[in-house]
């Protein structure tokens, strides 16, 4: 059997492992994997994540269990420190020495250190590893301004990583403008002001001389004598390729640094390849990990037989999302293609900047770059590199002039079949179709499954969903809307199947309109429908409910629950302060004020939660449904009551309001706001509706949304009496909950809604389809069918009788972990399967 | 009643977890046995009982009990209920990302009582 020694257990020499296994002769080979990080392979693409919740273990490309399982003997913590290519050993840094038949070089590369005084201070760090990110964050809490020297992509990332520690972060760049090697002038001035006004600080043309301090880092010192004072840098001046082992034993080395390769990836050793950062190809080290993934396969397939796969460069275009700004590179950006000519425009209002190079007969995109609107990459890329003839007016392209949308729009389809949609996992559209046409794929998680696309970076997925669209369209499929395979109908049908036939069960609906048992889809979009149209108690409805309602509480980390007793308005006295302070001490549970003003408890066992509700319902306390798709908080200021600008009684009206609708079931969360003045501390116009005081009356907003996409709420009428306003949020709230489709928040709702706010209003305000006073009826009904589904649970012991963990034993859960942070208890990290 | 999962021939004891009633309709419930968690889905729209281990591969969560069942193109199914990841209740394969296998084991129902096959502890 052929030994295979990969020296380097990083990103790509884990893929070249995956990727041996899987082929047709992976068996025939013995692999032993050395790797002198502490752990195995981790994604170190997403490194930045680790700081917003990711930890080590998330990271991982594969579990340690996997090498086992895959036959691969992975020795982590250990450094080749010497090749013998006489005999065909490697030497580690114990003294371990191993024979090899065929040895890979996946040795990756060390972050660059420029040559200067003072990078041996403290506070002096690099990003590279899992292990400088424990030192950053762990550094980062003894100072408040922080610089990265480098402003190219990795010094982006890093930067994002001290903003997501809270520090004041600055960004040092030695070149005039950010990105030098994927973006233009023009674009980085552009890319600049973004950054500035997420409150990043950039410096441009910098050369830092020094880095000053005593014993530990201070401040950096530039050469035309400027000063900047920094408590902590992270240096991501570029990568320099691990080389030294490939050196050492006499391997030809590029003279700008990494091992020398041919188009197989092979050295001048026939018996060493090497691949990733670590090697040099036509005079290029490629920082990115696509390249190095296709190396990989390279030599997969030569250790296959199969010579016909060879390296031949890579294209190095790439579109990516910095500190949340979009910046796409692609082809030749800079447009120095004799003869080429670029097209670009700049809106510094809203910033973007979109620039195309056209071939010198106008017939062909070179390239181009993008900045804060990247949304027509995949387009661009794809007519770059597959050579397809431009339109007459390429402007329209970047959205220029006329007939702009269409042309984008059509692209997909004249894309040729060998157009490479997925460059991680090399998928064309042919093969995507071919799913479609040949394998019956009818969604994008099929497509998924058979050929792997959209599952390394995920920036292929609008394509593939528009490919598959447009092939099923052509197989003459209509495209509906249907719930999923149970029910081919929409929400908004489904609705209107229960009112008209009476449905009142799960199994009803889905004798008479569906087919097979169900699922987590279509199982709580019903629930919801039920619980809409005839109020049916949501205890009723437990078992086709995701287990927030199923259990009333919301399931948190570790598989307890949280608590949330409602507080309308925010308004609560003392003495029900207390009563919250006493049960939580009581049963020991970790409080915090929500965002909606009022308290949660968290850490509930499930047995707990019907003895903490009795408490809590003796108190005076309700449910606060914060654990359903309903209404959950009415947010308010003070109001005129103690505000000297107050206007009108906003928590008077809020309290009202919230009692109004509490209960209320929808298609998602509701939440809404009442502002006692123009100043809106209430923030009532990020709510799915918000009210605001006038001089007149009120001003009604809808669908505002806080969230991954913030959204203002629109304006829906203004300076409204009180009586009329109540009428209108009634008419929408019940509109909404009609109409939109599962998981749907208001706001997107809205965006959808053909004909947009002005529909809205003509059917709200003007009653355009006369059912102004139908909807107001069904809220009424619904409003006077109101029980606390607590109360109901601890009131019936066959209810309550729910909630334990055992059927068989009175035992609580043994396996629930708590760590205690800043005096409370939290649940313990996510184990992981080791 | 009886239920069909996997095959039954490596069964060393039936082990009596409780009464047919303690297990709501189309729904789950958790079963000591042991330092065992198992979940027991009493899937009456089938007329069909299922069991598998309670953790969730995904994460290591003890909840599977409390997840929402169904089916997947008639492959009976139990999604968990905090990322979604679904499992078949007949093999214990992951049916929608690429996660670990859950075991899955036998379930008889007997003068009203729910017996569960496990192997010798």
């Amino acid at each position: 059997m052929t030994r295979i020694i990969v020296v380097g257990n990083g990103m790509v020499g884990y893929r070249f492992c995956e990727k041996l296994r899987k082929s047709a002769a992976g068996s025939a080979f013995e692999v032993i994997v050395y790797g002198e990080e502490p752990r195995p392979a981790y994604d170190r693409v997403h490194l930045s994540d680790y700081f917003r919740g990711m930890t080590a273990d998330d990271l991982l490309m594969a579990p340690r269990s996997w090498y086992a399982e895959h036959d691969i003997e992975l020795h982590t913590g250990e450094l080749i420190t010497e090749i013998d290519r006489e005999g065909k050993t490697v030497r580690t840094h114990n003294g371990r020495v191993d024979h090899y038949d065929v040895l890979v070089l996946a040795t990756g590369s060390a972050a660059f250190v420029p040559m200067m005084e003072g990078t041996e201070r403290h506070g002096v760090f690099v990003y590279r590893t899992i292990e400088d990110l424990h030192h950053i964050e762990a550094y980062s809490k003894k100072t408040s301004r922080g610089a990265v020297m480098g402003g190219g992509l990795l010094g982006l990332e890093a930067a994002k990583a001290l903003v997501d520690l809270g520090l004041e972060t600055h960004v040092v760049e030695f070149a005039p403008r950010l990105m030098p090697r994927q973006i233009d002038d023009a674009g980085s001035a552009v890319l600049k002001m973004k950054l500035e006004q997420l409150g990043l600080h950039v410096h441009t043309g910098k050369n830092t001389q020094a880095i000053e301090g005593n014993g530990r880092l201070e401040g950096l010192v530039f050469s035309d004598g400027t000063r900047l004072d920094v408590g902590m840098l992270v240096i991501s001046a570029g990568i320099r390729p691990r080389d030294e082992l490939a050196r050492a034993c006499g391997l030809r080395v590029a003279a700008r640094g990494g091992i020398v390769v041919d188009d197989s990836m092979r050295t001048d050793d026939p018996f060493i390849y090497a691949i990733g950062e670590c090697a040099s190809h036509n005079n290029l080290v490629y920082g990115l990990v696509a390249p190095g993934y296709e190396m990989a396969e390279v030599v997969v397939q030569r250790l296959n037989d199969e010579t016909s796969r060879s390296f031949r460069g890579f294209d190095m275009s790439t579109k990516l999302k910095l500190i949340g700004v979009d910046v796409a590179s692609f082809g030749d950006p800079f447009g120095e293609t004799p003869g080429s000519v670029p097209i670009a425009f700049t809106d510094t209002r809203k910033g973007i900047y979109k620039r195309i190079n056209v071939s010198e007969d106008g017939k062909y995109l070179t390239g181009g770059i993008l900045v804060g609107d990247a949304s027509a990459y995949n387009i661009l890329h794809q007519m770059m590199i597959n050579r397809m003839p431009l339109p007459e007016n390429p402007e329209a392209l970047i959205g220029i002039g006329t007939g702009a949308r269409e042309q984008v729009g059509g692209g997909v389809g004249d894309l040729p079949d060998t157009a490479q949609i997925c460059s991680c996992e090399n998928v064309t559209k042919a093969d995507i179709v071919g799913q479609v046409t040949e394998h019956g794929a009818t969604t994008v998680d099929d497509i998924k499954k058979a050929t792997r696309a959209c599952t390394g970076c995920g920036g292929c997925t609008p394509l593939v969903n528009d490919l598959l669209k447009l092939t099923l369209e052509s197989l003459g499929h209509t495209i509906r809307k249907s719930l999923c395979e149970h029910f081919d109908y929409s929400r908004q049908e489904l609705y209107d199947i229960v009112r008209v036939t009476g449905a009142r069960t799960f199994d009803d609906l889905l004798d008479s309109h569906g087919k097979g048992d169900g699922c987590e889809i279509c199982k709580p979009a019903v629930a919801s429908i039920l619980a809409s149209a005839w109020n049916e108690p949501v205890p009723k409805l437990a078992t086709i409910q995701d287990t927030n309602d199923r259990y009333l509480a919301n399931i948190q980390r570790g598989g307890t629950y949280s608590v949330v007793p409602r507080i309308p308005g925010g308004e609560i006295t003392p003495a029900k302060l207390i009563a919250i302070g006493r049960i939580a001490k009581k049963y020991n549970l970790y409080t915090k004020v929500t965002g909606g003003q009022r308290i949660d408890m968290f850490g509930a066992r499930v047995d707990e939660l019907p003895d903490i509700w009795e408490e809590l319902i003796a108190e005076g306390f309700e449910s606060g449904h914060a654990y359903g798709k309903a209404l959950r908080t009415v947010k308010s200021c003070v109001g005129s009551t103690w505000c000297r600008y107050g206007v009108q009684d906003s928590v008077s009206f809020a309290v009202f309001i919230e009692n109004r609708y509490k209960g209320l079931r929808a298609p998602h969360k509701i939440k809404g706001a009442v502002s006692g003045c123009i100043r809106e501390c209430a923030e009532a116009q990020s709510k799915d509706f918000g009210i605001i005081a006038t001089e007149k009356g009120w001003n009604l907003y809808v669908g505002g949304n806080g969230g991954a996409r913030p959204q203002h709420a629109k304006l829906l009428v203004a300076d409204v009496d009180t009586e009329t306003c109540i009428k209108l949020v009634d008419r929408f709230l019940m509109y909404y909950i009609r109409t939109a489709d599962p998981l749907t928040r208001t706001a997107t709702w809205l965006n959808k809604m053909e004909g947009g706010l002005e529909y809205l209003r003509d059917v709200i305000v003007n009653d355009s389809l006369g059912i102004g006073e139908t909807l107001e009826e069904e809220m009424k009904a619904l409003i006077a069918n109101y029980e606390c589904e607590w109360k109901r649970v601890v009131e019936s012991p066959h209810l309550r009788s729910q909630y334990r963990h055992f059927v068989n034993s009175e035992e609580a859960d043994d396996t629930l972990q708590f760590v205690t942070m800043r005096g409370q208890k939290c649940p313990a990290d996510w184990q992981k399967n080791a | 009643m009886k239920s069909l999962p996997s095959n039954t021939t490596g069964v060393a004891t039936w082990f009596r977890a409780a009464r047919v009633t303690d297990f709501p309709a189309d729904g789950g419930a958790c079963v000591r046995y042991g330092n065992l968690q198992i979940a027991v889905f009493n899937f009456a729209r089938r007329n069909e009982w299922y069991a598998c281990q309670n953790q969730c591969p995904h994460k290591m969560q003890m909840v599977l009990s409390r997840g929402l069942i169904g089916s997947q193109d008639g492959e009976p199914k139990v999604a968990c209920p905090f990322h979604k990841r679904a499992f078949s209740l007949k093999s214990g394969q992951c049916l929608n990302a690429d996660e670990d296998c859950l075991t899955v084991f036998p379930v008889k129902v007997e003068d009203g009582f729910v017996y569960i096959g496990v192997p010798e502890e």
